[in-house]
């Protein structure tokens, strides 16, 4: 028994866990079991410790098609078609090993999106790293750019947007999550749930091997009698092209109505796809390990069964239909193999050549995990430390050129120049030219746009304000391009979910997510929750990403976020009233403070539908959002963006109560830097600030006014190569 | 006229270009890369893409696919055939080009527009690829240029990839095998970005119908 104890404790599950298994198999569980239950009952798997919180989120709308708990999400677009979308996290794999990581972390949420029948048409991604004077940082930055531009380009899926912060919270655990949306035909799309009793288990892609038993890694240790083998490294490697080769074929096999059901094999591998396939169809499955292509021959069941070998999918198929299957699967040139059926034992049963080595009920093993709630706690002020990177007696110009060449601010193009963003023959917006990118959907006639944003640093100082901008943010770039929010995916990255303080983030975060989705009304379709990031000077900054995609009528009138027009007029719109709080220069000044403003989600949703409508109308010349670096840094980008300056005068902020700092560098929601001309904007009820022309960035500030040369802030603003 | 678009295990852009053709007013089918029947296509693309996961070298297995055997025939019947990207790697590993695509000078890959000069027009396309840099000794150079076999050259510093004397694409001596790296298929829709990369397309099938 002694031995057992240190067994289970040793691959996570508590004692009192452990004694539940027992209770519910009336027997001690065997290696197999064990295996199996460790990973479908850690945090990864279960959602142990988020799910209770997680019912907070609205995921019912008119649109949703496809809800939390399947592979992906998904929306309606028309004409019979939907979009699905979802995203995940391949944190701890990229921190490891940052290009097979962030490779891995694109492959596995491609497979999510096919797996519902949707053919991926983009991909986007979120990533944070420490700062970049870190040679750390600046190797996993590398590794984890080439890796997403590996996967994503050899597979021909288009990169078409997202976001990269430096902060030094992120240092020993760097953020790496993918976005990745498709379009299906909902008559094609399929479930995961399991189906028909006497149904075929057909395993397809790659053959199984020992890389990637990660999280398992101590069960191979001698406990469980295996020798050295186990010390392979725990990161996957990943294969575009035989996950090319895969998509074919199932999109290939969906189409002509092949499949009952289909999962891809991710965390967990065959354990959580076969489980979860079974628990969501109601019935049992029996796998014969036997049956299962291997790329070493001597593995043992629970190697097998808990194997994240990449590039692998597993279907529920009539048995009259397998040899078709099989037959399809051999022209993409892609494995199969039949390796078990669908009983209706409501038990997981393991075999090896017909003997039982495991057999669990699918009720224990997939939803028998017991939930917990949070012992949440609120921090101290601000916990996170500040450093000092710029003078406080520097001059606006100078406080300019340090926002603009922040790597968190400036281009991102050295990292999204690495990225297919044009193949499939529907990016109408490439990043960096609209501040949502957008894809044309000729099979509805319109067209989709899509942001994703999660500024740690702003949550950081108020969990639930900062989620809510995060969202708001998400709505305010797709209003830039004239899109309505239709649906919401999320990746909740935060730390030790044990410990009070990261208890109390995720809490307050996600009472922000479900607030601000409620009032905006979008549902929440999936998501993903990745808890213990943290280094050894503690955890990360909490960090919800948002991804949202709206869908808009007519492609050709989204607005770009550069200035167009000698003359144009140049006015502001929307609810912004912006403060130094969790802004980039506060972080520089080392001033950073716990405490953000609280948002008005009716005014920023109201600003949101006029930008919106002005944009369908045709009526703006450029629409950008203004975010990161405040006001100033917005204007350098629309004139850097354009190659035109602009000269404006900020006096309607300081009657808003501003300082002319806060008006010049603060930062806050609900403010759309808007150009066009005058009556237009005027009519819209923006505020006018000044007018484009010229070859510099001028800005009326009282004391704190500045003129930059355009070509001097362009330097600062594309200097992040400088970095690297 | 009736273009056929190579698809092979590994294929990116094959959709693209299929589409592509259709926009030129043409048909257009995919040609499975394990079929060897080219009858009633009166033009082919080799599409861009990872043809086999461009293992070993890129667009060295794709070369010896039964689909590459029929078309390299056609091409020496004088059929018109066009290789974009990963299209331009196979047919100069077929032998059917000259010349050979390297990893870019800085081994990264690179997507951006690029302006080409093809003779007196000047064409903005997208270039995408992480091995484009086109290479092949002084005197292969030499006389591709005297006999005006350079028809597409990036323009002055939009080279992304360090090929010699910013050669984007070449032709055969007969003038009816025609690659680039950039691709045309991704310019054929406003849009998208650009509508010059119907012009490419174009050319190929006139070469054909001059054959």
């Amino acid at each position: 028994m002694t031995v057992e104890v240190a067994k289970h404790r040793e691959l996570g599950l508590t004692d009192s866990e452990f004694e539940l298994i027992v209770e519910k198999l009336g027997r001690e569980p065997n290696d197999v079991e064990l295996a199996m239950f460790s990973l479908l009952w850690s945090e990864h798997c279960a959602y142990k410790h988020s799910r209770k919180l997680l019912r907070r989120l609205p995921t019912e709308g008119e649109r949703v098609v496809m809800g939390p708990g399947e592979n992906a999400g998904a929306v309606e677009i028309g004409n019979g078609h939907a979009i699905a979308f979802k995203v995940e996290s391949h944190n701890h794999p990229s921190a490891v090993e940052p290009f097979q990581g962030a490779a891995t972390g694109v492959g596995g949420i491609l497979r999510d999106v096919f797996a519902i029948g949707a053919r991926p048409i983009a991909i986007l991604d979120s990533l944070r790293f420490g700062e970049l004077d870190s040679l750390r940082s600046r190797h996993l930055l590398d590794g984890a750019v080439r890796g997403i531009g590996h996967y994503g380009n050899s597979i021909g899926v288009p990169n078409v947007g997202g976001e990269i912060y430096f902060e030094g919270p992120y240092e020993h655990n760097c953020l790496v999550n993918a976005m990745c949306l498709g379009i299906a035909k909902q008559a094609d799309m399929v479930r995961a749930a399991a189906a028909g009793v006497g149904n075929r288990v057909v395993l397809m892609g790659a053959s199984t091997g020992r890389d990637g038993i990660g999280g398992a890694s101590v069960l191979a240790s001698a406990e469980l009698g295996e020798g050295d083998d186990a010390k392979r490294p725990t990161v996957q490697i990943g294969d575009p092209f035989e996950e090319s080769k895969v998509l074919e074929c199932c999109l290939e096999l969906l189409e002509k109505g092949l499949l009952v059901s289909l999962q891809d094999l991710g965390a967990a591998g065959l354990t959580s796809s076969a489980g979860e396939m079974a628990s969501a169809g109601g019935v049992g499955i029996d796998l014969d390990v036997a049956k299962v292509p291997l790329r070493e021959a001597d593995m043992e069941p629970f190697e097998i069964m808990v194997s994240e070998s990449q590039e692998r999918m597993l279907a529920v198929v009539e048995p009259a239909k397998v040899g078709e299957v099989i037959a399809v699967c051999e022209k993409w040139q892609t494995g199969s193999a039949e390796i078990g059926v669908v009983t209706d034992s409501g038990q997981i049963r393991i075999l090896r050549d017909g003997d039982v080595v495991g057999e669990m009920p699918v009720e224990a093993l997939v939803d028998g995990c017991p939930l917990y709630d949070l012992e949440p706690h609120a921090p101290e002020g601000w916990i996170y430390g500040n450093r000092v990177t710029l003078r406080g007696d520097a001059t606006s110009e100078e406080t300019l050129l340090a926002l603009l060449a922040s790597p968190s601010i400036a281009s991102k193009r050295w990292a999204f120049e690495q990225y297919d963003s044009v193949v499939g023959s529907r990016t109408v917006r490439r990043p960096e030219s609209a501040d949502a990118a957008v894809l044309q959907i000729p099979e509805a006639g319109n067209a989709i746009a899509v942001s994703i944003d999660g500024n740690g640093r702003r949550v950081a100082c108020d969990p639930h304000a900062g989620t809510i901008e995060a969202v708001l943010e998400c709505a305010q770039n797709l209003a830039c391009v004239g899109a309505e929010p239709l649906g919401l995916t999320n990746c909740l990255n935060f730390g030790n979910p044990e410990k009070p303080g990261p208890a109390w983030q995720l809490d307050q975060a996600v009472s922000g997510l479900a607030e601000a989705c409620e009032q905006l009304g979008v549902p929440v379709v999936g998501g993903n929750v990745s808890l213990y990031n943290e280094g050894p000077e503690g955890p990360i900054y909490p960090t919800p990403v948002v991804g949202m995609v709206g869908e808009l009528p007519d492609p050709a009138r989204a607005c770009g976020s550069a200035f167009i027009r000698e003359g144009d007029a140049i006015a502001l719109l929307g609810p912004f009233s912006p403060s130094l709080a969790g802004s980039e220069l506060a972080k520089q000044g080392g001033v950073l403070d716990a405490g953000l403003p609280q948002p008005d989600v009716a005014a920023v949703a109201a600003a949101c539908e006029a930008v919106r409508n002005a944009v369908r109308a045709g009526k703006l010349s450029s629409v950008h959002d203004i975010s990161d670096g405040g006001l100033a840094c917005a204007l350098a980008e629309c004139a850097i963006g354009g190659a035109i300056g602009c000269s404006v005068d900020v006096q309607p902020l300081r009657e808003r109560g501003c300082s002319p700092e806060d008006a010049l560098f603060g930062e806050g929601l609900g403010g759309f830097l808007i150009s066009g001309e005058r009556e237009t904007l005027e009519a819209l009820g923006a505020t006018p600030l000044g007018e484009v022309g010229g070859t510099t960035i001028e800005v009326a500030a009282g004391d704190r006014s500045l003129v930059t040369d355009l070509d001097v802030a362009a330097e600062a603003w594309r200097s992040l190569p400088n970095f690297l | 006229m009736r273009w056929g678009v190579l698809q092979f295990p590994g294929s990116c852009d094959e959709r693209d270009a299929l589409m592509a053709c259709e926009r030129t007013g043409a048909e257009a089918r995919l040609l499975w890369h394990e079929e060897r029947d080219l009858d009633g296509i009166d033009a082919v693309v080799v599409p861009g893409g990872f043809s086999y996961g461009d293992y070993l070298r890129a667009g060295a297995i794709a070369r010896f696919s039964p689909a590459m055997e029929a078309v390299s025939e056609f091409a020496g019947r004088g059929g018109p055939v066009l290789g974009i990207c990963n299209g331009f790697q196979v047919l100069c590993e077929a032998g059917l080009l000259p010349g050979a695509l390297l990893l870019n000078e800085d081994l990264r890959f690179h997507c951006r527009q690029v302006e080409l000069i093809a003779g007196n027009e000047r064409l903005s396309i997208p270039a995408k690829h992480g091995e484009g840099r086109y290479y092949a000794p002084e005197g292969v150079l030499d006389e591709l240029e005297a006999k005006g076999q350079v028809v597409y050259r990036y323009a002055p510093r939009q080279n992304p990839n360090g090929s010699a004397r910013d050669i984007a694409g070449v032709r055969n001596e007969t003038g009816n095998v025609v690659g680039l790296m950039p691709h045309p298929e991704h310019a054929v829709d406003p849009l998208t970005g650009s509508t010059d990369g119907l012009r490419v397309f174009e050319a190929v099938a006139a070469a054909g119908a001059g054959a």
